[in-house]
């Protein structure tokens, strides 16, 4: 019984607390100044879902798509509570817009049995808050997006408080739906000591390659695959091997994936320049604040 | 998916809860009769709702040439799938070449459901818009008169201009409070097409039990003066200075979002990324250090006046008057000022 919920979750460059230069000096974007995080949003979304597993049951997937470093933040889901990780990784999905994503989402979660999938509202390196609707259309399910709390779930009716902007309301619907989720629906918990001890060595096999790589340098392809399969083979009988699937494992249609399934292409990007304006220093004194005053309502700025 | 129409019209989602119609599509309408009359074709506002017919001249009076009207009892309530059905129905019918959408939480909603089943390109919270050429880098094919999609990205550390030149329509939602709202135009004409809709159970998954709205507190977009207080100002006691120096200039208060989540105000009072993007004559930042989020809602001021005792204080580069000193010194004699001179004109 219970609830299967998927939950899809993105490694973003923390762009709240940028270090150092955010644009490199050829346009490009500087990643090493961005630490990598798990996007808050999505965090309360796999809070809501370890809610209702508490409550009813039922098994959650979390699923990530990125690079193999976003496996970390798998790892971090298993901690506070996820039965199962998924990266979804594949050099041919580079370069995917909000619908490409979408498109190879939705063939990553038809492989699973849900009857709710979680998201966070918006990720905050794009903040377009596209991937959620997209993947509910193409999924060809209800979308709740802006979801502030769950008030009930009964059977195979689930009842959400939504922000409509300026208010909320409260709306019924039938399962399978997909939920956006806002930072106000739940305070994510901490991840708990025992499940970090048990999952702090589990890998996906992409991860185990670069490591193996970055620990023979020297070694050629064969050998660092042969070594790469006998680590994953050892993790996956202690049950430590998070499931990777690529474009093939998921069925996806290339045509839909990556560059050529984008329709929206990048014109130009420009680091924000701060202009700088015609500018008084003006001092804090009396004088210096009476004389601001004077002149903006010479210039009739104040009335 | 929808081919490349050059002569297809440019379109706005009228958005309307309960018969009011949002300020974003009618403040939309000033640019995108801007884009229409570059591309030399129709603007059209598309209306749905129950009982919304009247609305039809206020968005002509706007600058619509055309209202695509779509009136059911159902559509009555915004719901994602009955309007996303609609519309893109719509968009089938007439192949417009760009269709716009305000960043509310409904456009946001709206938007990519649309955009997922027409397989077409979407830009999110767009703060510009312009016609521009484009010349792709692999093969040199020039693509003339595209929409350039202007939108912050990376918490508005860079700015991306998106295009998309294979698939149409082009969409774009547009955050509220960004663009300048035209003035009604009473005598404008346009002619309202009535278009029929047929829905289906499955169009109407949500079942709404329950709304609460209520009018936002203050409204910063029509405010001329502003003050506003940041993190700086220390304590809620203390942001009483922000309150007495917007008093005196009859201004309305802000805040940053740092000084709303340290409870010093109401969120109704946000300038910033997250809050309202306003544009008034005088904006006087107290306290505000000036992070990119909070420059994004406020640099379109007209004059900006900077008070914070930090000399590296990010605010300092947009501010047209600066004064580095202690807030607590400097708001007291603005206010002296202010009082002075009334007396004396």
């Amino acid at each position: 019984m219970g609830y299967n919920c998927v939950v899809l979750a993105k490694q973003v460059p923390d762009t709240h607390r940028i270090t150092g230069q955010v644009m490199n000096d050829d346009g490009t974007v500087n990643r090493a100044a961005l630490p990598a995080i798990f996007n808050p949003e999505d965090l309360s979304a796999l809070e809501l879902a370890l809610q209702i597993k508490d409550r009813f049951g039922g098994r959650i997937t979390v699923i990530t798509m990125g690079l193999p470093a976003a496996t970390r933040i798998l790892r971090d889901a298993l901690y506070r509570g996820a039965d199962d990780a998924v990266l979804v990784t594949d050099s041919r999905a580079a370069a995917s817009d909000t619908l490409a994503t979408s498109y190879i989402l939705s063939c990553a979660v038809r492989k699973l049995d849900y009857d709710i999938v979680l998201c966070g509202r918006q990720a905050i390196d794009g903040d377009t808050a596209q991937v959620g609707p997209q993947l509910a259309e193409k999924l060809g399910i209800t979308q709740i997006t802006y979801v502030e709390a769950m008030e009930s779930l009964e059977g195979k009716a689930i009842t959400l408080r939504r922000n409509i902007g300026n208010g909320w309301q409260r709306v019924k619907a039938k399962l399978p739906v997909l939920l956006t989720v806002t930072g106000d629906a739940a305070e994510p918990r901490v991840g708990a000591a025992r499940k970090m001890m048990k999952y702090k060595n589990a890998r996906t096999r992409a991860e185990i390659e670069q490591q193996v790589k970055a620990a023979n340098p020297s070694a050629d392809d064969a050998t660092i695959k042969g070594l790469a399969k006998e680590q994953a083979d050892a993790l996956e009988r202690k049950g430590l091997l998070i499931r990777q699937w690529n474009l093939d494992d998921i069925k996806a249609d290339l045509a839909w994936c990556g560059r050529s399934g984008s329709p929206t292409k990048v014109h130009r990007i420009q680091s924000v320049v701060l202009a700088t304006k015609e500018s008084k220093d003006i001092a804090p004194s009396d004088e210096g604040v009476a004389g601001m005053i004077h002149e903006l309502i010479q210039d009739k700025i104040i009335a | 998916m929808i081919d490349v129409n050059r002569q297809g019209e440019v379109w706005v989602f009228a958005e309307q809860h309960g018969g009011r119609l949002e300020d974003t599509p009618l403040e939309l309408m000033g640019k995108a009769r801007h884009l229409a009359d570059t591309l030399k074709v129709k603007l059209a506002a598309v209306l749905l709702g129950d009982g919304v017919k009247g609305l039809g001249t206020k968005l002509v009076q706007h600058g619509a040439d055309r209202v695509y009207l779509v009136e059911h009892p159902s559509l009555g309530a915004y719901q994602t799938n009955s309007y996303a059905k609609v519309i893109f129905d719509l968009i089938h019918k007439h192949k417009p070449q760009i269709v716009l959408y305000g960043a509310t939480v409904s456009g946001r909603d709206l938007a990519p459901r649309i955009a997922s089943a027409a397989k077409a390109g979407l830009t999110a919270d767009c703060t510009d818009l312009q016609i521009g050429d484009h010349q792709t880098a692999k093969d040199g094919e020039l693509h003339k008169n595209l929409l350039f999609q202007i939108r912050p990205a990376f918490g508005g550390n860079i700015i991306a201009t998106i295009i998309n030149y294979d698939r149409w329509p082009q969409m774009a939602t547009v955050r509220e409070g960004v663009m300048p709202m035209p003035q009604a135009d009473a005598k404008r004409r346009g002619e309202i097409i009535k278009e029929s809709v047929k829905l289906a159970n499955g169009d109407l998954p949500l079942e709404i039990l329950e709304e609460h709205t209520r009018p936002k507190k203050v409204d910063l977009k029509a405010a001329r003066i502003i003050v506003a207080g940041g993190a700086g100002l220390g304590s809620k006691d203390n942001f009483k200075l922000i309150w007495d120096l917007a008093n005196c200039l009859g201004a309305a208060p802000a805040a940053t979002r740092a000084a709303i989540d340290l409870g010093f105000i109401d969120h109704d009072h946000q300038v910033g990324q997250t809050g309202t993007t306003v544009r008034p004559s005088l904006y006087i930042a107290v306290g505000i250090s000036g992070a990119i989020q909070h420059q994004a809602g406020m640099v379109q001021s007209q004059k900006i006046v900077a008070i914070n005792n930090d000399p590296e204080a990010p605010i300092f580069n947009v501010a047209h008057y600066k004064i580095l000193g202690d807030l607590n010194e400097v708001v007291p004699r603005m206010i002296r000022a202010i009082k002075e001179k009334g007396i004396k004109d």
